[in-house]
């Protein structure tokens, strides 16, 4: 047993050692613009960048509004499948998981293929509809996260009597779903909602092929282009990244472990 | 369209209250699912299905499998290769080095806050792609990266005279399993878990070596989980451009980067050609997944 703890170790070390060096290094190297002393200056270009600025407000609309598309589609979705059409549950399921299968690039692609200015639905059209349609795909991206997210909260509940007991009580399905169902997984929707943030900010491939000003692209034009700034930009996004996902864990503590009678 | 369809319902609910909703039921079944099934219809399969059939159209709507062998010519069949290559061995390096830290974790004896440590880095690390993870692997392994610099300096080791190159294959891979390492373990550490006390103790009572209990419970058990997750891992890989194109732009000539390419500006000079490019992916993708839906239901019969 004594050596097993010390492979342990060893592995984690390792593993630790593989993952603490880029971060160091990236942090090290956005501090090394100016010649001969550490300092912030990188960091102070990023932020001072009015690029930046708007490109990151952009992701961060873009976010919201998926993060709202989500919901709307997932949540009375997932609700109703547990209530009422269980048997549909492998199909939706599969639905799903198809975003994993199919590469986003081909999925954007899609897009501009269909919805092209000429096409019957022509998203491409105007500058709204690109941006809804950046909204959409980031949605679809989303769907396998936001949609498990929501169905194990809805586990948690006992979405029969509570609906049950809504209906008793005189409530209609707009009611029961934004009042009683709502937020009783709120937390669970707040959990997808966060990984969708984490997912959507820095997004790249969609936001690029849709040519959005968005900060995904940003990024990438400023890797390109300068030297120091992009590990600024690297160490930003993952304090993002790991700002997104503690919310996560704290919201975890508050969800309800079990339901008191699983039905 | 799907906030038409929802506010139906919010109206269909108001005017027909569920007591009263019987003689309405079959639509009124099909209303709270149907924003769903919209939204995934047009925006998720018939896109995908569009270029399916744009697979196997030429520029006049006809039915061809000329995109298909076109696929053929060398410079798309070595990029298919590539991409295969990167994904296969960031998705093996990726779970061998997960696994071990899996097992580490939980158990080899290491202090509580460890595992719940890696674990919440796991998550963190695990969504830590794309454009980003490019920056700070240049950083690291770079010409000027940190490693780089003191390998060179401290011990005298120049990679990069050694034929080491960020913007290669093995630095690509490196730098695929700063996601891939992380994603198997938060998905193959609940399989560890499920490994029950009581399967070693009936091993030991039966005279089993601990080399003989992994041998015949634990590596049995776990493999379908690790197979299935190895092919998720590589799916995961394979379709994966912003940390590649960042990271090399278009130097290295991976599927995904070679799609964007034609998707940008049709350097393939035939808009159908790209149509079959990510017909080829879903293919490949697909096939990943049909397998991963397989081995995981295999596994989830043990690991209840």
């Amino acid at each position: 047993m004594k050596s097993g703890r010390f492979w342990a170790w060893v592995v984690f070390v390792l593993g630790a050692a593989y993952f603490f060096i880029p971060l160091i290094a990236t942090v090290e190297f956005s501090m090394r613009m100016r010649r001969g002393a550490y300092s912030f200056d990188a960091y102070q270009i990023v932020l001072g960048d009015p690029r930046f600025q708007a490109t990151f407000m952009y992701s961060v609309i873009a976010a919201i509004f998926t993060i709202i598309l989500g919901v709307l589609i997932v949540v009375p979705a997932a609700y109703w499948i547990r209530l009422r059409l269980p048997q549909l549950r492998p199909v939706v399921e599969f639905i799903t998981l198809l975003p994993l299968v199919i590469p986003a690039i081909v999925i954007v692609f899609g897009y501009i293929r269909m919805y092209g200015s000429n096409s019957p639905l022509p998203f491409l059209g105007s500058d709204t509809g690109t941006n809804s349609l950046l909204v959409i795909g980031y949605a679809t991206l989303a769907l396998p996260y936001m949609y498990r997210a929501v169905d194990t909260g809805l586990r948690t509940i006992d979405v029969r009597t509570l609906t049950e007991a809504a209906q008793i009580l005189g409530a209609g399905w707009g009611t029961i779903i934004t009042r009683i169902i709502l937020p009783n997984v709120l937390i669970a929707v707040l959990s997808g909602a966060f990984l969708t943030f984490a997912i959507v900010i820095g997004e790249f491939t969609m936001a690029s092929l849709l040519n959005r000003p968005a900060f995904g692209p940003y990024l990438q034009n400023i890797g390109a282009n300068r030297a120091y700034e992009p590990a600024a930009l690297a160490i930003i996004a993952f304090v993002i990244t790991w700002g997104c996902m503690s919310l996560i864990q704290i919201l975890s503590r508050f969800a309800p472990r079990s339901s008191n009678r699983p039905n | 369209m799907t906030d038409l369809s929802l506010s139906d319902q919010a109206i269909a609910g108001k005017t027909a209250p569920p007591s009263e909703a019987r003689a309405f039921r079959l639509p009124t079944q099909w209303l709270g699912v149907a924003p769903f099934f919209i939204f995934a219809v047009m925006f998720l399969i018939l896109p995908t299905l569009y270029l399916m059939l744009g697979a196997f159209q030429n520029n006049d709507g006809e039915f061809t499998l000329e995109n298909i062998a076109a696929l053929a010519q060398p410079s798309i069949v070595a990029a298919y290769w590539i991409s295969i290559k990167v994904s296969l061995a960031s998705a093996l390096i990726g779970a061998f080095a997960g696994l071990a830290i899996a097992i580490a974790i939980v158990r080899g004896g290491l202090p509580d806050w460890i595992r719940s440590a890696t674990l919440t880095f796991s998550g963190v690390a695990s969504n830590f792609a794309g454009v980003p993870l490019a920056f700070a692997f240049l950083a690291t392994l770079g010409r000027l990266g940190l490693a780089t610099v003191i390998l060179n300096t401290v011990f005298g080791l120049n990679i990069y005279a050694h034929g080491f190159n960020i913007l290669s294959f093995w630095g690509l891979t490196l730098t695929y399993v700063y996601f891939q390492i992380p994603l198997m373990v938060v998905i193959i550490t609940p399989a560890i878990d499920g490994l029950k006390k009581e399967w070693g103790e009936a091993a030991a009572t039966l005279g089993a070596t601990t080399a003989q209990y992994w041998r015949m419970v634990v590596i049995p058990v776990i493999w379908p989980s690790f197979l299935g997750t190895v092919i998720l891992l590589f799916a995961n890989a394979f379709g994966a451009i912003a940390t590649a194109y960042a990271l090399t732009g278009s130097s290295l000539n991976i599927v995904p980067i070679l799609l964007y390419a034609q998707i940008r500006g049709d350097v393939l000079h035939n808009p159908h050609l790209g149509y079959a490019i990510a017909f080829g992916m879903i293919v490949i993708t697909g096939l990943a997944n049909v397998f991963y839906i397989w081995f995981r239901t295999r596994s989830e019969r043990w690991l209840k």
